[in-house]
């Protein structure tokens, strides 16, 4: 069990750099190559039994999380790189958008993807598939990423300065909003099949998020879906939420995603 | 159910500091969990049970300090006690509202012999 992350009863993480030579054999889990602040080695016994004492601890559970997300934050900076945190219910389209967006931006930005699933490979597969560098965290019974499997999987990415790095976490609306990645903006996705009443049954993650993207839009006549309401409830968990309603299917609506995608990349600056 | 998670932060948190002092057994631990933190305290009383086995916290007493969310109304600077981030400001109805407490998730203080 990894000491830091505490994910799942058996913290059994791995992680696959897709490649071409190689499919899925750089199963790597969790090299510890690198120091842990608070790792403290006294084993000695204690000789004064029976003194109690208070101890004033004062710390954040999450400082352990925010202490690795602030570290690969400054790793995004240096390198320019912009990282999106893609969160959703299982099924509603992350993978989907991420297939059209890496095929129909091509050339035009560089992108690298972290793909987070408990068991399976097969969104990294879909992401390869499109000739993008894609990395895939298994988390076993761990039901979302935690700063420190990024920090991981960005030791075999190595994303490129200047790129899109977009990290798919698990399907899962609830854990994944208490866990800062060091992304810069999180964006949640819903679909016209779930319920318009989603934003109040999952506040955390709609607070938590910049963007809400309306997903499958395609679907609208044929699903009770109110999209005024669900658009509605969703600024009243976060008035700044900024809201873009779409379909992977029909591609009607990408335009505005590329478009609120290339305003929050930063052009290097010229030297 | 990220409350396990939770639970192994905080157990690591303990052992840590109880080493630290060559502490023999923690007694205490006293926690600060916000009402909007977002932990589950059936989830969390779960995860606990399972998570403190064969560790320094086995045995030791937990006390809880639950701390109610309040917020301020951006509109009219009224503080009110909220539930969720979509309660409205009992004056004016407005939205826009800023949490002042409630998210905390703290491990405080530890009892320790
Ligand atoms: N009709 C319609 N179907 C869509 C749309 N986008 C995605 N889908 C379908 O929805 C299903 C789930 O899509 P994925 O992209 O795999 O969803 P996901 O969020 O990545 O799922 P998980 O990784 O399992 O959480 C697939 O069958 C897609 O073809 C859309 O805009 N319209
Ligand atoms: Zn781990
Ligand atoms: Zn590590
Ligand atoms: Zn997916
Ligand atoms: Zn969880
Ligand atoms: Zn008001």
């Amino acid at each position: 069990m990894c000491a830091t992350c505490g994910c799942g009863s058996d913290g059994k993480t791995t992680f696959y750099l897709v490649d071409k030579d190689q499919p899925h054999t750089h199963d790597h889990s969790h090299p510890h190559d690198h120091v842990h602040p608070h790792d403290h080695g006294h084993t000695h016994a204690h000789p004064h039994a029976n003194e109690k004492k208070i101890i004033d601890v004062e710390q954040d559970v999450l400082y352990q999380n925010n202490l690795l997300a602030e570290r690969n934050r400054g790793y995004f900076d240096a390198k320019n790189i912009l990282a999106l945190n893609l969160v959703s219910s299982p099924g509603s389209g992350k993978t989907s958008l991420l297939e059209r967006t890496l095929k129909d931006l091509k050339g035009e930005l560089e992108f690298a993807v972290i793909e987070g699933d408990q068991q399976t490979n097969n969104d990294a597969d879909r992401i390869f598939a499109t000739g993008t560098r894609v990395t895939q965290i298994n988390t076993g019974k761990g039901c979302h990423l935690d700063a420190h499997m990024i920090l991981h999987a960005m030791q075999g990415l190595k994303p490129k300065d200047n790129s899109v790095l977009f990290i798919e976490n698990v399907g899962n609306l609830v854990c994944p909003a208490m866990f800062d990645l060091g992304e810069k903006e999180r964006v949640v996705i819903i679909s016209v099949t779930e319920g318009d009443d989603k934003p109040l049954k999952y506040p955390d993650m709609f607070h938590s998020s910049t963007l809400c993207i309306i997903n499958k839009t395609d679907l609208l006549p044929y699903v009770p879906f109110d999209i005024e309401k669900a658009k509605a409830n969703a600024k009243k968990v976060n008035h700044h939420l900024e809201i873009i309603e779409l379909s992977c299917t029909t591609g009607e609506g990408l335009p505005l995603w590329y478009n609120w995608l290339k305003s929050k990349v930063l052009q290097p600056e010229a030297v | 159910m990220h409350e396990l998670s939770i639970v192994m932060g905080i157990i690591k948190i303990a052992e840590d500091h109880a080493r630290a002092a060559e502490a023999a057994a923690i007694d205490e631990i006293e926690l600060d969990i916000g009402t909007m933190s977002g932990i589950d305290m059936d989830s969390m009383e779960f995860a606990w049970t399972q998570a403190i086995q064969g560790t320094m916290l086995k045995d030791t007493v937990r006390k809880i300090n639950s701390i109610t969310a309040k917020a301020k109304c951006l509109d009219c600077d009224t503080e009110f006690e909220i539930k969720n981030y979509y309660d409205a400001c009992p004056v004016c109805g407005e939205h826009l509202i800023e949490i002042l407490q409630g998210k905390e998730l703290k491990v405080r203080s530890l009892l320790v012999s």
